[in-house]
């Protein structure tokens, strides 16, 4: 016997909104059985992994420090991905963005001025814009793969982070670690709950998604990105130019991911370091798909990721259980989500392939 | 009295939401060719999946020379000595006629020397096709050879026929009716699925007429007209497009001039040297075969692909070769691309989204970046409702609507723009007869008042019946015009295969038509 899939032509717009709760519940099942098999009390670890981190104030507040990013990034890349531009490097532009906005920190450590913050907002998405520009640049005028060039674009922004705090950026007293110094007070964003690390990132986090949503709904670029992604020759038909789509939505979720890289340096670390991000801008592809590319669906679906970084660091303190607990959920959500995708479009069909190929032949006459 | 080859009786077919076949019954006697006839949607394509085995029906049965049969798939239907041309032939391009035609057999008709029988049965019937050529270097024509030929190995006794002609010229279909006659003579039934009247007046010994899935009617086609067939397969009484009289035509509106493209596609096709004029209040008709650069033309003229000549093409008084789509539709030019869904419209989005998409700037229904949602649904509205399209509401998907409805509201987002010139590509491809005549008097109409028309089209019947000058397009070249009166249909169709002809001297020369066989 042959599995098959066979096309079931409408699509339900019901399954299509429902397919990221049964992705959720999938993941908890196999959860489930993964802690059983590792020897785990699977209720314990399920709720180590999900309840108990937000259980206080403090591991709230933190669900949002941790979403922050991801929702920033997210609905960046939500809106390349509807254009069928593939960003993956937004890792790298979060690097960057974090460079450029901490390096003015770090220039100015000694300032007070109000305007260092805004700069560094600035300069962070700018920052995170221009490592985007390369693979646009690249698309556009060479017609490379973007997959691939944002992606190694990733691996240099790293090395160049590691050069930086090893040498020129170093802390002159840090006793030798590859730290940088601490940022000034008026280059650190403020904290909107005390006592709590919740910071003002947030807020550019929501107006994200507040300007991503009227971008997509009602603006012409949002219809020009949607009309290029669903049928590339309607656009070449109504005018649009599509490497100014390829530009502008790499530019967007490089700017995004930038930001959210200066968020995090400013906000929860408050210095360069070496690791900047615990993987958020490859999270945030995650994140973008389970909100289906739709702004909104991006802020839940971040929260709910930005969730699986705290429950997984919570199951390693409480449970024992190694970090990756956290890579292998991602992973799980990601991988029930597209299946969930899959069989909204097609049905499974038992069945040789010898009929199968001339049944297709018949459907096209 | 003999048995009937094929009896169909009381086929039901439900799909969600639709009964495509109803309660349908059809008899076909054996070595007679017999019309399926219908709308598009009517039910015909369900009705011969179900004989040929690619669909089951939810009800009724089915006899094959007197006996009940189940067909579960094409193999079944393929020993029993069914045989079907589709429409879209399944053929690799990078392979021989030989091989292909081995891959669409059983693995005992392949075994042995395939080769010297396709050359014999090629022969016998008609179908010129060298078993050693490759697929890729033959004319859509000879594709058609290959899948007949391919059936005729298997000496059917049914072939059914999906639209067999709407590839071929005037030529390659009288080649195609001789060998069907000549298969009908021996005893071969023929089912044959239309929606062309005059050739099934032509060639048809009965007809089957469907509509919304149920038969409506049968007849002898050779004593109908073409109207009244279509008049029963639409079921009202057909309006014929109407030419209004003493139009003026006026200044250029397009002008092209000594055009050339390479195309960007290496399958493409490069145009060279074209040139034409069209007048305001005219409609100039541009013939020829699939593939010959018709949607290269088209791709051009609408600005999808650039020319580095900006003088080479001019709209009113401007020059446009270098300007894009959204330039070209606020110098006054509309366009019909022959892909409804994917190229005229965005399958996924809603009515007014898609009126949005050709209309913003020229509708003005843009303000500061932002989509006005309410003029953009206000627009669609009023095409829905002068056009006649049928929908519950602009809200509704493009991909809801029927070919033809959607062709409609289509062409009637690009009417209501008031272009001074309108290209359209194909305007009633796989378009109901119904919806094809309303786009047609459409056309008419808004030549009339004082557009200037140009219509890229590979029915023939249509061009004649709304141009006012015909020209052929072969090979990336385009021919000189001739007003409808002045050219045959045989020297039409000799230009369309690439032969050169006079038509003012060689219009009454019989022996022009000779070539093209």
């Amino acid at each position: 016997m042959l599995l098959r899939l066979e096309n079931r032509g409408e699509i339900s717009r019901a399954m299509v909104y429902a397919s990221p709760f049964i992705a959720v519940v999938l993941t908890l099942i196999a959860g489930v059985f993964l802690f059983a098999i590792l020897g785990v009390n699977p209720v314990d670890a399920i709720l180590s992994f999900f309840v108990t981190p937000i259980s206080t104030l403090d591991g709230f507040a933190e669900l949002f420090v941790k979403g922050t990013p991801l929702v920033l990034i997210g609905v960046g890349l939500s809106f390349g991905f509807q254009a069928n531009v593939w960003n993956i490097g937004a890792e790298g532009q979060l690097t960057v963005g974090a460079l450029a906005g901490g390096g003015l920190a770090l220039l100015f450590f000694e300032s007070e001025s109000l305007f260092l913050l805004p700069a560094m907002v600035i300069a962070g998405t700018l920052g995170g814009m221009a490592w985007a520009a390369i693979p646009a640049f690249l698309k556009t005028r060479y017609n490379t793969n973007e997959i691939l060039t944002s992606l190694m674009l990733v691996y240099v922004a790293l090395l160049l982070l590691s050069y930086l705090i090893h040498g020129p950026w170093k802390d002159p007293e840090g006793q030798n670690f590859p730290e940088s110094r601490l940022f000034p007070d008026a280059g650190i964003l403020p904290v909107m709950i005390e006592t709590t690390r919740m910071h003002a990132g947030w807020l550019f986090a929501l107006a994200a998604v507040a300007t991503g949503w009227i971008l997509i709904a009602r603006h012409i670029i949002g219809f020009q990105i949607r009309v290029t992604g669903m049928a590339p020759m309607a656009a070449s038909f109504a005018g649009f130019k599509e490497k100014k789509i390829i530009w502008i939505t790499l530019l967007m979720s490089g700017g995004a991911a930038g930001l959210a890289g200066m968020i995090e340096v400013s906000g929860p670390i408050q210095q360069i370091v070496p690791n900047i991000s615990p993987g958020y801008g490859f999270t945030a592809i995650i994140v973008a798909f389970l909100g289906r590319l739709h702004p909104v669906g991006v802020l839940f679906a971040g929260l709910l990721m930005a969730l699986t970084y705290l429950g997984g660091e919570n199951a390693q303190i409480e449970m024992n259980l190694p970090n990756a607990v956290t890579g292998v959920f991602q992973g799980m959500l990601l991988f029930f989500l597209l299946a969930a995708d899959v069989l909204i479009k097609y049905r499974v069909k038992f069945g040789g392939a010898k009929t199968s190929s001339t049944a297709a032949a018949g459907e096209a006459g | 009295m003999t048995a009937p080859r094929l009896e169909l009786k009381g086929v039901t077919k439900r799909y969600p939401g639709v009964v495509a076949n109803n309660n349908v019954d059809l008899t076909v006697m054996p070595g007679e060719i017999h019309a399926l006839l219908g709308e598009n949607g009517a039910g015909k394509s369900t009705l011969v999946k179900f004989i040929y085995g690619v669909q089951r029906a939810d009800a009724g049965w089915m006899k094959w020379e007197g006996r009940e049969v189940e067909i579960p798939n094409p193999k079944a239907a393929r020993d029993l000595g069914i045989g079907m041309v589709f429409q879209h032939f399944s053929l690799f391009d990078a392979m021989t006629v030989e091989e292909n035609i081995a891959l669409g057999i059983s693995a005992e008709l392949a075994k042995g020397d395939l080769n010297s029988r396709i050359k014999e049965i090629s022969a016998s019937y008609g179908l010129l096709l060298d078993p050693d050529r490759y697929v890729h270097t033959l004319s859509v024509g000879e594709r058609q050879r290959i899948e007949v030929v391919r059936c005729l190995l298997q000496s059917p006794k049914l072939l059914i026929m999906d639209e067999p002609t709407s590839v071929l010229t005037p030529q390659e279909v009288e080649e195609l009716f001789k060998t069907l006659r000549r298969l009908s003579g021996e005893g071969v039934s023929i089912l044959y699925i239309s929606h062309k009247l005059q050739e099934i007046k032509e060639l048809c010994h009965t007809a089957t007429i469907m509509r919304m899935g149920e038969v409506v009617d049968d007849c002898d086609p050779a004593e109908e007209t073409a109207r009244s067939m279509a008049e029963m397969m639409m079921g009202k009484n057909l309006v014929s497009p109407e030419r209004p009289e003493g139009i003026e035509t006026g200044a250029p509106q397009l002008v092209v001039r000594n055009l050339d493209m390479e195309s960007s596609d290496h399958h493409g096709v490069d145009l060279h040297g074209i040139s034409f004029e069209v007048r305001s209040g005219e409609i100039l008709g541009i013939a020829g075969i699939a593939g010959n650069g018709q949607t290269e033309l088209m791709d051009v003229l609408s600005g999808e692909v650039l020319v580095d000549d900006d003088d080479s093409i001019i709209i009113g008084d401007k020059t446009v070769g270098g300007a894009g789509p959204v330039e070209r539709r606020a110098a006054g030019m509309s366009f019909v691309p022959e892909e409804r869904l994917g190229h005229g419209a965005v399958a996924e989005m809603t009515l007014w989204e898609n009126a949005f998409l050709s209309g913003a700037t020229r509708k003005d229904l843009l303000k500061s970046g932002f989509i006005q949602i309410n003029k953009s649904s206000k627009y669609a509205s009023e095409i829905v409702e002068q056009f006649k399209v049928k929908t519950p509401g602009v809200l509704n998907a493009a991909n809801s609507l029927s070919g033809g409805n959607l062709q409609k509201f289509i062409f009637g987002r690009e009417i209501l723009q008031d272009p001074s010139v309108i290209v359209v590509l194909q305007p009633t491809w796989g378009v109901d007869a119904g919806s094809a005549a309303a786009i047609r008097q459409s056309l008419l109409d808004l030549a009339a008042d004082g557009a200037a028309v140009l219509v890229i089209s590979q029915d023939l019947e249509e061009l004649f019946e709304v141009a006012d000058r015909i020209a052929v397009i072969c090979e990336g070249r385009l021919s000189k015009s001739w007003p409808p009166d002045e050219i045959t249909v045989d020297e039409i169709g000799l230009l369309m295969a690439g032969i050169e002809v006079d038509p003012a001297g060689a219009a009454h020369d019989s022996e022009a038509g000779g070539h093209a066989a």
